[in-house]
């Protein structure tokens, strides 16, 4: 009963932040709400029974790549975002074919499946475990992406680094 | 108890409103959000998989989900102050050099 | 067994001369081109000597398999070598008298720029023809058969650069490729009924059949078939327009190719082919009417005509016709004797004119000639032997063997005994034209004395590799060839002297008859039909007929040298016609080539070629350029246009899967 309750509560939390995302003008306010998505989605995982996942998804996503979003928008102070008439593909096809999709997603899940459910704290997700599977099973695809964080630094440094700087770095 | 189709509902809704934002907004900021908002809606039909089949691979899987999300996120964000330095607009129906 | 006598040596051996002088020839001297020449084409005649030598030890037929070179199914055709009496006659003939040419254009051709081309083309010739003569199947003579129609087009428009040489090469090859085009039908009913084209089995399995009287059959069809490919290879009625144009080659050329070796191929192939016409009575018949019309119709041009080399061309087709006279009424032997004892003549007759156009700076219109036996001794006595050699007069050759021609068509019909008399006067007549205009009276001509370039014949205009060189220039007045073209014209005369001796008493026919074998029985034609006197009197008849034409000329010519224009003037409209040869060359660009060329330009040039062709090329591409003009509006650089595809798209293929999961 609790469970349904607190899982009703954050959905609605997430659905509520996702739609703000969606109306705000303002990207700030935008990724504050995308917060908020964020800390609810880790309250699920919580009720899901992952434990570990549900930190790291406060840490990493929520703490440090929001915060990149927000430390973007205001270094490039952007205002307000113009309604300018970009693409009507995009309404015209995108959205229709979007609901279509997400319809036909539900209702296969909804109708094929099954009554499974899950109570709480059933399958723990305990860090111990986790990193017995990370450096077992799947060793290769963690160091593979280890590497490819490397490779976003160095090309996130590089682009975003300013051109005269640089110059002058090469220069002196 | 909480049937497992509650959970891949909230992750489809999620899904629907960040595919709904790419279409819909002009700043590549929030563009990149409803991106990330996708993502997410993702992990959580996998943790919820996980948990319904006993397969703790599916969190692990959240996990370099989250990596590459983190990873895209830092190299996309210095691309769009690229954009925004050469271009000096947020707006991505300014930002059409690429066409026929 | 039976001993390897390397047949294939004969034609590979000039082979090889064409290859080293074609790759090499520019880089050699004269003499190193002519030296290589000269030794591969001398070492085939060697080898053919020796073959002859060798001859009564071996069985005939003798055959030798080189390589397997087709086989399909049942089909079979081999690099193989054919040598009987027939082959070993050719052969010596082809190698013999090409030998002596190619000794002779070694001082005609010294001065041209051409001189290595020349002897490739020459040695190739010799290769061809040489593949033709042993052949042991159609397929493989068909090679030598196209191949000395290559080395004919070339030959002729050996001068290239002149318009009148090319044209002349072009239409040589193409009247020939119309010939060729009923000899491969013949070939593909060979191939179809018996399934070979090898002559031995050919002759297995066509004597058992029994002769189509009735006119109409397969055989008959097969015949009628070769003879059109005879026709057009040698110059008979109606694809023999090519032969006079073909005097535009060099002397030598027109000396070996279009007197002695090339166009008898026609003769050869149809004699090969006897067991055929043996038992198709109306094929021959065809082949004799048409031997008989030709020769006629080709005197007549004959007489007419004032370009030295032009008679003789028309004398040629004249005295291929009388071949094909012996090979229609089953006088095949006889046929091949005119054949050799033509080669002799003819070729010296060829070659002695050249020397006298050599010797005239060029010049080859017989009324600017005259006088010149006292100026050009040898050519005048080696000429005089060719004359009365062809004319038909005893002992020399011809005589022999135009008379068993004439004996022999006279046991077949009356008509073509008569018909053949007459066209061996106007033989006689036009030859001694030509030698009383040639030889005898005034000098009428121009060159004597000249030393500067203003006097030549535009014909013969500079040295350069695409025009023949006056030999007079530089010279200084008629002069008399070099050694080694004399020696080559002694040699011939000496043969068209003697080489008629070989058929007295019938001993070259009983040489040849084992070639021949497989006649049917009871076919022989009638030889004891009317007896030995019959023969006698018609020899006298022939021998006087030859002396009319001689007396006639002589009054023509010598006498009265102003008669031929009163004779001419008063026969009007038929002269004109004779002198444009009947107007054949202008009906058949009227009849054929104008359509022809039209039809082309307007239906396969301009209709399929450029409108349909040409124009699905680049209607494709100007369709092409079109959709992608309409397409290309998709990239138009919106991210978000391009996210609402995807949007789009990965809804469709949901519902696919979605559809696909719940059927």
């Amino acid at each position: 009963m609790l469970h349904l309750i607190l899982f009703l509560a954050f959905g609605a939390v997430c659905v509520a932040g996702a739609i703000n995302l969606l109306v705000q003008r303002h990207p700030i306010n935008g990724a504050l709400s995308l917060v908020a998505v964020m800390g609810s989605l880790a309250v699920e995982y919580l009720l899901l029974g992952a434990e570990f996942v549900a930190a790291v998804q406060v840490i990493v996503y929520a703490g440090a790549i929001m915060v990149l979003f927000v430390f973007v928008i205001m270094l490039l102070n952007a205002g307000v975002e113009e309604q300018t008439k970009g693409s009507r593909v995009a309404l015209l096809f995108g959205v229709p074919g979007m609901l279509l999709g997400s319809i036909l997603i539900g209702w296969v899940l909804l109708a094929k499946g099954g009554d499974a459910s899950v109570p709480v704290g059933a399958m723990p997700g305990a860090p111990k475990v986790i990193g017995w599977l990370l450096f077992h099973d799947f060793l290769l695809p963690f160091e593979v992406t280890s590497i490819l964080v490397l490779i976003a630094i160095m090309g996130a440094v590089v682009l975003a680094s300013h051109p005269d700087a640089d110059q002058g770095k090469k220069e002196s | 108890m909480v049937p497992v189709s509650y959970y891949l509902v909230l992750s489809g809704i999620l899904f629907a409103c960040g595919v709904t934002g790419f279409l819909i907004k002009r700043n590549i900021i929030s563009i990149f959000m409803s991106i990330e908002l996708m993502l997410n809606g993702v992990n959580l039909s996998f943790v919820a998989f996980a948990a319904q089949w006993h397969a703790l691979s599916g969190q692990v899987f959240v996990f370099f989900v989250m990596v590459v999300a983190a990873a895209e996120a830092a190299v996309g964000l210095a691309i769009i102050i690229s954009v925004y330095r050469t271009r000096d607009t947020l707006n991505v129906d300014q930002v059409d050099l690429l066409k026929l | 067994m039976t001993p390897d006598l390397h047949l294939w040596l004969i034609p590979v051996l000039p082979l090889m001369g064409a290859v080293i002088n074609g790759f090499f020839g520019k880089k050699l001297s004269r003499q190193a081109v002519a030296g290589v020449a000269l030794l591969f084409s001398g070492a085939a005649f060697v080898m053919a000597l020796s073959v002859a030598f060798r001859f009564a030890s071996l069985v005939m037929p003798h055959i030798e398999t080189l390589a397997t070179w087709i086989r399909a199914g049942n089909f079979q055709a081999d690099f193989a070598f054919y040598l009987d009496q027939l082959s070993l006659v050719m052969l010596l003939v082809v190698t013999g008298v090409g030998l002596l040419i190619h000794i002779y254009s070694v001082g005609y051709m010294w001065e041209d720029a051409g001189f290595y081309r020349f002897f490739t083309y020459l040695n190739l010739f010799m290769f061809f023809m040489l593949t033709l003569v042993l052949a042991s199947n159609y397929l493989l003579m068909f090679i030598g058969w196209e191949g000395v129609g290559l080395a004919s087009y070339l030959l002729i428009g050996f001068w290239f650069t002149k318009d009148s040489a090319a044209s002349a090469g072009k239409k040589a090859f193409i009247v020939n490729r119309i010939g060729d085009f009923g000899f491969l039908i013949a070939l593909f009913l060979l191939i179809k009924h018996f399934g070979s084209l090898n002559f031995a089995q050919l002759a297995q399995s066509v004597k058992p059949l029994s002769p189509e009287t009735g006119g109409a059959g397969l055989l008959t069809a097969i015949g009628l078939l070769l003879m059109v490919g005879a026709a057009g290879k040698s110059a008979q009625i109606p694809l023999y327009v090519w032969l006079p144009d073909a005097m535009e080659g060099p002397t030598p050329v027109s000396a070996l190719i279009h007197a002695a070796t090339m166009v008898t191929a026609g003769v050869y192939m149809v004699s090969r082919s006897h067991v055929i016409f043996e038992r198709a009575p109306m094929a021959m018949m065809v082949v004799a009417i048409v031997g008989t019309l030709t020769a006629l119709f080709a005197a007549t041009i004959g007489v007419t005509q004032t370009d030295i080399k032009k008679v003789l061309a028309y004398s040629t087709v004249s005295q291929l016709g009388y071949m094909f006279i012996a090979c229609g009424v089953g006088a095949f032997s006889a046929g091949i004797f005119h054949l050799m004892t033509h080669a002799f003549f003819k070729g010296l007759l060829f070659l002695a004119a050249g020397s006298v156009i050599h010797a005239v700076s060029g010049e080859q219109d017989m009324r600017q000639m005259g006088g010149l036996r006292t100026k050009i001794p040898w050519t005048f006595w080696t000429m005089t032997a060719g004359t009365f050699a062809i004319a038909g007069i005893p002992p020399f050759a011809g005589f022999f063997s135009k008379d068993e021609i004439l004996w022999r068509a006279y046991q077949a019909s009356w008509v073509y005994w008569a018909i053949g008399l007459f066209t061996a006067f106007l033989t006689s007549f036009y030859m001694f034209r030509l030698w009383f205009l040639t030889f005898f009276g005034k000098y009428r001509g121009t060159a004597e004395g000249s030393h500067d370039e203003s006097a030549v014949d535009p014909h013969h205009a500079d040295t350069q590799a695409g025009v023949p060189a006056p030999h007079g220039q530089g010279h200084g007045g008629i002069h008399e060839s070099p050694m080694v073209m004399v020696i080559p014209l002694l040699v011939l005369a000496v043969l068209s002297v003697v080489g008629g001796w070989i058929g007295i008493g019938g001993r070259f026919e009983e040489f040849l008859r084992p070639a021949f074998s497989g006649s049917l029985e009871g076919f022989s034609p009638q030889e004891v039909y009317h007896g030995h006197d019959r023969e006698l009197l018609l020899m006298v008849i022939s021998i006087a007929v030859a002396a009319l034409g001689f007396f006639l000329a002589w009054v023509f010519y010598y006498r009265n040298p102003q008669l031929p224009k009163r004779v001419a003037a008063s026969l009007g409209g038929f002269y004109g016609a004779v002198v444009h040869k009947y107007y054949i060359d202008e009906l058949y660009a009227t009849l054929f080539v104008k359509p022809l060329v039209a039809g082309s330009a307007l239906i396969l040039w301009h209709g399929i070629d450029q409108d349909v062709i040409d124009a699905a090329v680049d209607n494709s591409a100007d369709g092409a350029n079109e959709v992608s003009d309409v397409v290309r509006h998709m990239q138009s650089g919106n991210v978000r246009s391009y996210a609402g595809w995807v949007a789009a798209g990965a809804a469709l293929v949901i519902a696919y899967m979605v559809w696909m999961g719940t059927r």
